[in-house]
Parts: structure tokens; C-alpha cells; sequence
């Protein structure tokens, strides 16, 4: 049928399949759309277009078999409703909480994560963090930079790293990089996840306040789901107690915010390093007076190396899924 | 033992160390001393102990004034402030702080690693500062898998080298010899160490050979995109060049917890983004100032009991 939507002359001539992108991803805009190109698909960016997203699907999408999804551009029961040929799903983000699982699995529609593509800056980031509060990092850098070592004198002691317990929320891809980095440092690790894992030694605690009430630090690395929505409560920062520090490089709800701050105010645990906040870009203001806590605005992944490594990841899952090969990460829900 | 007079040139600003050299011995504070040549003066056929640290030792001048010095104990690792061929000549004991402060500053090494290439101290700012709502913070630079050189295989080199394996850094290190039990890569000089490594810690002691061994030859070999990390002394590093490879970009990075002119760091680098700078804290941390000041009474202790000296140099 005659168009005069050049996009749509241009679908019905092409034999590649599409790949409908509802949000323009970060990492495209970080290195560029060209690595993530390949000559065995094209992509169907919505954003692109003015019409809104479920007219632009009623219009071009009837024959999208994959989607490629963002953080900012979660898959729903209702959008999977107007793309009844999707069978994929690939994300560049690495949390899976805007994704409709059950959804998925209940339409035969696989989905592929970023695997480890980001486990190690994730957990470099987390490490840093830890060093950061213990040591007073970014503290003591401020203190120099205002030109107070030789007005006001040495700095406050730190504490330290070496033979601290520390206790890994979730021990996935992510946890357990972190916990291999920390044990060179001389840190007694144990955690807490979903089901105990087989393959190491590390001693696991069934509840997370029993954990926190046997650490000195705790990291968060698991995803966001409803069994952790503030999974970290009243409860376990006071088993965490007053010498006890936290870092979340999960996502922001796993925490209950409001408590932590509290906490940090008045001084019920000693510190804390944060990568992700429940109203993200927005952050209390309570934690800018506080020189035991170290901001970092969810940038865990943004490095050139991991996008670079993303976007093999994306083109071989995508290459891989219209050959009717197996896909490179597929994610199976434990 | 409360007769026995030490003498603290230090400033005395860890009250731990203070009241255990208190119970035990007369302390004498140099740095309180309105008139310190009178005060020694004064003192000095009493003091029989001298207790410095890294900043303050016991140079050639101040042990001639000491007829009755006997030890000189360093609240420090490093002794480049304690005249040691003096301390032999006159047969005076020398010990310092080895050991016990080795993972604080491996530690505080790998934190300033991750702080300048992540960028930690300068995305703490952007959140601070607001702009995070504006818009996202740039790109940082991965550190796993970046090449490590280090200066000096000792145990904190040596400790930076584990450390630094757990990100599966490739490390390549310099030594006055190479060290036959070792798996890293040897490098004879500085500057060949430099241009193969991304990220070049220093982590010898200061001596008149090790005094500006990161030159500008050096900095230029480790490059644009290198980094240095100083947890050694600020004398290793030629401060005047650091400063301007860091203006004019031909060194990526530093991240610094000493200086030339402690408590004195260059303005210029105040603005720099690919900068971290410490107030001297590679061993500052509550328990291991404990450990310090334990090994700096317990080698006076032994010493004054003609017991054998715990962690002796001299």
C-alpha cells in the first residue's frame, strides 16, 4: 500500500528484520550508535518519530520481533499487548526491575541481560566506595582543596579496611566480584541472597539483619524486586549499628532512605557510600552536610570500556537471536 | 623508668602515644616549646630517647646536641628524617613502624587508584553541587585490568601487587635488583617501567638515590593517559614538574598523599578534576596508630630494660 511515511517505505523494502528501540540508550548516546549497528538487523527507534509510542507501534511495529530496552523505558504487560510478534528482549541496563518478567516468561518471550559486562566496574566502584567512607577519601581530598591541612592540621583518623566483616547483599555476578576484590584487602567476607551458592565458602546468613548484625560493612548488589524494596529497614541498620557502614551500588529502593538518613544524622551508623537513591537525580539534601558519606550519581557502568563491551554483547545477542542461534546471555530466573 | 627523658619532635597530637610515653617516661614536647634551642638545652642531659615520625625526625644538628641520646624511635616507616650514618657513628639505636601500617597504605594506594580514575572525590562534588539534575556525570576510566608499575617491591609494594591483582592488573615493577621469587615483570629503570604501565606507584623509601626519581622524563614516559600514585614521599616525585605535566595534560592523572613541603600542596592543583589529594594519611587510621605507638613504647621499653629491640634499623 502507498505511504507517504518514508520510514514505512523504507521497512516494507528492506528485508532486515527490526528492532524496536522505544528510548534512545545512554550508551548510544555515550559512544555512539555505530558499534552497536550490524548488518544483520535495523532498528526501529520510536523516539525518533513524533508520533506518540502506541501510535507509532499501531503503525510500524506488527512485525517487531525484538526490543531493545533501556533503564527509562520499561517493558510492560501493556506495551508487550501491542507487539504481539516479540519474542526478545535486550537490555543495556543492568537491573531487570523495568522489565515485566512474569509477563515474559508467560509469552514465551526470552530475555538477555548484559551479563558481566559491567560486573567489574560495578565492583571497582563498589570497593571504592568502602575505601572512600572507611578512609575519609573524598573528605580529606575536600579538606586539601580548601586549603585547611595547613591552617587547621591533620585530618581526622580513618578506620581500617583490613579484617573488616563484610557482608555482600546478593551474591550474583556483581557481589561475588566484589567479594573477591575485598578478600585481597584482607576483609572476612560472608552475604546473604535468595538461595545459599554452592561454589563458595563464604558463610551465608538466611536474614539480612542477622547478617548486618555480623558486619561492619555492608554492600548491596542485589537487583530490585519486590522482595527488596527496602529490604534494608529500621531493622537492619540498627543490627548494622554504630560503627557499621553501607554502600549501594543495587538500585535506591533496597534501602528505606529516609531511615538511612536519619542514621547517618544521628550518628546510628558510621558512614555510608552511595551510587543509587530511590528519587534519582534527586538526593536529600541532609547528606551534603555529612562528611561520612560519599555521593556517586549512578554512573557504576559508565565507563568506555564497558560500553564498548555492551554493545558486542547487544549486536551478538541480537545477531545470535535471528539466526535461531542461542543467545549469548540469556537471563534464566533461578 | 620516669627519670628517663624523651624527647617527642613531633608534634604531639595523638593523645595515645602521648599518655603511653607519659606513664612510662619524662616527655619532653619540642614543638611546644616557645624557645626550642633553650628548651633542649635545658633537657638535654636528661633526654635519652628521641621520638619523631614521619614529618620530624632526629637530624645530624639535634643528635650532636644530645650528649645522652641513646635511641632514636620513629613513629613512621620511613626514615629519611633521621640522620642514620650519624646514629651509627655514635652507636645510637634506631627503630621505626614496619608491618603493622603495610595494608593501610596498600589500601589508601588502591583507593587513590580507583578515586582518580573513577573520579570518586569529583562526583561526590557534582552530586553536592546539584548538577546531577542537570544532567548525568561524564565518563570514567575503568581500573580493572589496568597495567600497575610499582617503585620499590618492598612489603608495601608488595602489598599495592596483591592488592591490584584482584582487578587482574597486569603488574611490572622497578627495584635497585630484580627479585628472583617474584612473577612480575622487571623493569631496570624508571622510565622503561613508566612508558609500559598505566598507573606508576611509588613505594620505596626516600634516599639520596630514590630523591626525584619521578622526573619529568619519567612523567612524560607514563603519559597523557598515565596516572601516578604517591604514597611514598613527597620528595620522590619533582613537584615543580608534576605540576606543570598535570597543567599542560602530558600526565593523565595523580593521585598524591604526599608533598615536598607537607603541610604545603601546590594551589595549582586545587582545580584539577583528574587529581586526588590526602593530607599525609597513608597509615592514619585508629588501629594502626595504635600499633604504631605500641611498637614506638614497646622498642623503648626494651631498649631501657636492655631487652632486644622489637623492629630495629640500627
Amino acid at each position: 500500500m502507498a505511504s507517504t511515511d518514508p520510514q514505512e517505505s523504507v521497512q516494507e523494502l528492506s528485508p532486515l528484520p527490526k528492532v524496536l528501540v522505544p528510548k534512545i540508550p545512554p550508551s548510544f548516546c555515550i559512544i555512539g550508535e555505530e558499534p552497536f549497528t550490524s548488518t544483520k538487523f535495523q532498528y526501529l527507534k520510536a523516539y525518533e518519530s513524533p508520533l506518540p509510542l502506541d501510535q507509532f507501534l499501531a503503525t510500524h511495529a506488527h512485525s517487531v520481533k525484538a526490543i531493545l530496552s533501556t533503564a527509562s523505558a520499561p517493558v510492560t504487560a501493556d506495551l508487550l499487548q501491542l507487539l504481539p510478534a516479540v519474542r526478545l528482549v535486550v537490555t543495556t541496563s543492568a537491573g531487570l526491575n523495568q522489565i515485566d518478567l512474569p509477563e515474559c516468561r508467560r509469552r514465551g518471550i526470552a530475555v538477555a541481560n548484559v551479563a558481566t559486562v559491567y560486573s567489574a566496574d560495578v565492583a571497582d566502584l563498589a570497593v571504592g566506595l568502602l575505601i572512600d567512607v572507611l578512609r575519609k577519601i573524598s573528605a580529606s581530598n575536600r579538606y586539601v582543596k580548601q586549603g585547611n591541612w595547613p591552617t587547621r592540621g591533620d585530618y581526622p583518623l580513618g578506620s581500617k579496611l583490613g579484617g573488616k566483616r563484610v557482608g555482600i547483599v546478593g551474591l550474583g555476578n556483581i557481589g561475588y566480584e566484589v567479594a573477591k576484590r575485598l578478600e585481597a584487602f584482607g576483609c572476612c567476607i560472608s552475604y546473604n541472597s535468595r538461595k545459599k551458592k554452592p561454589y563458595v565458602s563464604y558463610p551465608f546468613y538466611e536474614n539480612v539483619c542477622e547478617l548486618a548484625a555480623n558486619c561492619d560493612a555492608l554492600i548491596i548488589c542485589c537487583g530490585l524486586t519486590d522482595q527488596t524494596r527496602h529490604l534494608i529497614n529500621k531493622e537492619v541498620l540498627s543490627a548494622l549499628g554504630k560503627k557499621g557502614v553501607i554502600v549501594n551500588i543495587g538500585r535506591g529502593p533496597i534501602i528505606d532512605e529516609k531511615e538511612m538518613v536519619r542514621f547517618l544524622m544521628e550518628g546510628k551508623i558510621a558512614g555510608a557510600g552511595l551510587d543509587v537513591f530511590e528519587n534519582e537525580p534527586d538526593v536529600a539534601k541532609e547528606f551534603f552536610a555529612l562528611d561520612n558519606v560519599v555521593l556517586s550519581p549512578h554512573c557504576a557502568v559508565f565507563t568506555p570500556e564497558s560500553v564498548k563491551d555492551l554493545s558486542e554483547l547487544v549486536v551478538g545477542n541480537l545477531e545470535a537471536f535471528f539466526s535461531n542461534k542461542p543467545l549469548l546471555s540469556e537471563y534464566v530466573d533461578e | 623508668m620516669e627519670s628517663i627523658g624523651v624527647l617527642m619532635t613531633c608534634p604531639p597530637n595523638f593523645p595515645y602515644l602521648v599518655e603511653e610515653l607519659e606513664k612510662r617516661f619524662t616527655l619532653y614536647k619540642l614543638q611546644n616549646a616557645p624557645d626550642k634551642t633553650h628548651f633542649i638545652n635545658s633537657h638535654k642531659n636528661s633526654i635519652r630517647a628521641v621520638v619523631g615520625n614521619a614529618g620530624f625526625g632526629a637530624d645530624a644538628e639535634l643528635i650532636e646536641q644530645l650528649p645522652k641520646l641513646e635511641i632514636v624511635s620513629s613513629f613512621s616507616v620511613g626514615l629519611d628524617k633521621v640522620d642514620l650514618p650519624k646514629c651509627k657513628e655514635k652507636r645510637i639505636r634506631v627503630t621505626n613502624t614496619p608491618d603493622v601500617l603495610t595494608n593501610d597504605v596498600a589500601d589508601l594506594a588502591i583507593g587513590l587508584m580507583l578515586a582518580v580514575l573513577r573520579r570518586l572525590c569529583e562526583s561526590d562534588r557534582y552530586v553536592r553541587s546539584g548538577k546531577w539534575k542537570k544532567g548525568d556525570y561524564k565518563l570514567t576510566t575503568k581500573f580493572t585490568g589496568k597495567s600497575v608499575g610499582i617503585i620499590g617491591l618492598g612489603r608495601i609494594g608488595m602489598a599495592i601487587a596483591t592488592r591490584a591483582e584482584a582487578f587482574s592488573c597486569p603488574i611490572s615493577y622497578y627495584a635497585r635488583t630484580e627479585k628472583p621469587d617474584v612473577k612480575y615483570r622487571y623493569y631496570p629503570s624508571v622510565i622503561e617501567l613508566a612508558a609500559n604501565c598505566q598507573i606508576l606507584v611509588v613505594a620505596c623509601a626516600l634516599t639520596e638515590e630514590t630523591h626525584h626519581i619521578v622526573n619529568r622524563e619519567v612523567m612524560n614516559a607514563l603519559g597523557p593517559k598515565g596516572v601516578l600514585i604517591n604514597i611514598g614521599r613527597g620528595p620522590h616525585v619533582d613537584e615543580p614538574e608534576l605540576v606543570s605535566a598535570l597543567l599542560e595534560g602530558r600526565l593523565g592523572g595523580a593521585g598524591l598523599d604526599v608533598f615536598e613541603d607537607e603541610p604545603n600542596v601546590p594551589e595549582p592543583l586545587f582545580g584539577l578534576e583528574n587529581v586526588v589529594l590526602l593530607p599525609h594519611v597513608g597509615s592514619g587510621t585508629v588501629e594502626t596508630r595504635k600499633a604504631m605507638a605500641d611498637l614506638v613504647v614497646g622498642n623503648l621499653e626494651a631498649h631501657f630494660l636492655k631487652k632486644p629491640l622489637l623492629t630495629p634499623v640500627v
